[in-house]
């Protein structure tokens, strides 16, 4: 698959190596607490929810062409299923997140871990079984022996989540309540992303849909993110009088694009056994 | 229900905006408004409220954000012009380069960039739609920071801190009172690179820690806040950095 040769040539570039000076600066700052995921999570949203029942998914995995509120938040799910493994797996594994990075991915996993429990409450009945997940994706990688690997696919899980999330939103516009829950953890998953990147040494957004080099295979996951056409307005040719010049490169940046729900399906089914 | 004061406004034709509303809104000659009369107005909110009607405008003297999908976007223009001018001091300021290190200024410099770009954005979309109507497009609002010393490598990145986390808040929260798929599908284009935004100088002000989305920000269901425009308006307002005077009538 192309986001198979997309990741490994992201896991082998140089520019890997090219950290930033932050992890020197960790050790003032103390572990974070794990409390205040396990604190209450109100589970009204269900009770709000859905009148109807969405075209069951109740196999492991979902077919993502019903474009309702429940298949945004049934693949919204599987997302953090996801995620939520992917993180616990390695913060459970000895000598893998080295103990400047322990910070960054605590907090993450434990974000993951609550849009999971929040999502689970949302849908009730309709939250699809967590699939099972591998994530060497049949032997290609080996995030939890490798934390250069385990970085890469930390990125593209996060601007994978990122783009899917705001692929659904337009599905849940009919729900204003879960709309801006489904908005509160698209911008959260945007900070991982941005969090995540830097601590490879790339920017915290994304130039272009080219990620230090990588092939055209990246399309995957960043298929369509150069769009510079928003509306019409062409965000790369924007002139500016009283401060510098703005580059072109900054159209693209300045913002995220969406992934369709089949898209994003076809990314998380390359980590799940079928 | 509550009752609004409803303001016809009557174009005269010609009247300098901008420098009207430089004169705090107190010249109210020239611009036509006529009152006539109160109606009764269900303030249940989303889009099908009378309020969704209201175009962006001066009333009383004031421009007014209006209601609906232009109001809200017009409302996100008014926040973009803020950033946009916040980062165009910061880049434009000569100890910019002694001030800050070399990827803080990269950073800094990015987002300058990209507020520019949404902020140009805004003002294209709106004149589109508005291209029979263009004082019904805010205009350039005009800024003051007070004694916000922007040789203050702390004092700026928690200024662009605050910002940023506004923003991410801000546009949370106006998506569900969009009910054009496609501007809606626009604002979450942009809320995620806000929060990319939030999250790098959060690091800068943190490093390495997990204040990036910290628990000071992010709630316990992992979300972040998503607050009603009178409330970002209400606590931009507290900033003081904003000198034009508008108001927000008709959103919620």
């Amino acid at each position: 698959m192309n986001i198979i040769k997309f990741i490994e040539s992201f896991t082998n570039d140089s520019f890997l190596n090219a950290k930033g000076s932050r992890r020197e600066s960790f050790s003032q700052f103390g572990k974070l607490g794990s409390n205040a995921a396990m604190a209450a999570v109100p589970f009204g949203l269900a009770s709000m929810l859905f009148t109807q029942k969405a075209n069951a998914a109740s196999s492991a995995f979902l077919s993502a062409t019903a474009d309702t509120p429940t298949s945004a938040l049934q693949l919204a799910l599987i997302l953090e299923y996801l995620e939520d493994e992917f993180y616990a797996t390695a913060l459970d594994t000895n000598g893998l997140i080295p103990s400047a990075d322990r910070a960054v991915f605590e907090q993450i996993s434990q974000h993951e871990a609550a849009h999971v429990e929040f999502l689970m409450g949302a849908l009730d009945t309709d939250a699809p079984a967590k699939p099972t997940f591998d994530f060497t994706a049949n032997g290609t990688f080996d995030p939890f022996n490798n934390y250069d690997q385990f970085l890469a696919l930390s990125q593209a899980f996060e601007d994978t989540g990122v783009r899917a999330y705001k692929g659904q939103a337009a599905n849940l516009i009919t729900e204003p309540g879960l709309l801006t829950a489904a908005l509160q953890i698209h911008s959260v998953e945007a900070r991982h992303a941005s969090q995540v990147r830097r601590l490879r040494g790339l920017k915290g957004w994304i130039p272009g849909n080219d990620e230090g080099g990588h092939p055209a295979a990246a399309d995957a996951v960043y298929a369509g993110e150069a769009n510079t056409n928003q509306l019409g307005f062409n965000t790369a040719n924007v002139q500016e009088t009283n401060g510098p010049a703005i580059p072109a490169i900054a159209g693209s940046e300045s913002y995220d694009e969406p992934l369709t729900g089949q898209q994003a399906t076809n990314i998380a089914n390359l980590f799940i056994v079928q | 229900m509550k009752k609004k004061v409803e303001v016809k406004e009557v174009r005269t034709g010609l009247h300098n905006r901008r420098s009207f509303l430089k004169l705090g809104g107190l010249a109210v000659a020239g611009t036509g408004l006529l009152l006539v009369g109160c109606n009764n107005d269900d303030d249940g909110g989303g889009g099908n409220t009378p309020d969704a009607n209201q175009l962006p405008g001066i009333r009383n003297g004031v421009f007014d954000l209006g209601g609906g999908d232009l109001g809200i976007l017009t409302y996100a223009y008014a926040l973009e012009q803020l950033e946009a001018d916040f980062y165009t001091r910061v880049v434009n300021s000569n100890s910019f380069g002694s001030t800050f290190n070399a990827e803080e200024q990269q950073i800094l410099t990015d987002l300058y960039n990209h507020e520019v770009v949404h902020r140009e954005f805004f003002r294209t979309a709106i004149s589109g739609v508005l291209q029979d109507e263009p004082d019904r497009v805010l205009p350039d609002l005009q800024f003051n920071y007070g004694g916000l010393n922007f040789n203050d490598r702390l004092a700026v990145l928690n200024t662009a801190k605050a910002l940023e986390d506004t923003g991410v808040s801000a546009y949370n929260g106006a998506g569900r009172y969009l009910t054009t798929p496609d501007y809606l599908v626009i604002a979450g284009k942009i809320v995620s690179v806000e929060a990319r935004h939030a999250a790098a100088i959060r690091d800068l002000l943190n490093p390495g820690s997990a204040s990036f989305a910290g628990d000071d920000i992010v709630d316990a269901n992992g979300l972040d806040p998503a607050q009603m425009p009178s409330q970002i308006i209400s606590a931009v307002s507290d900033l003081e950095f904003i000198t034009t005077p508008f108001t927000a009538m008709y959103l919620e």
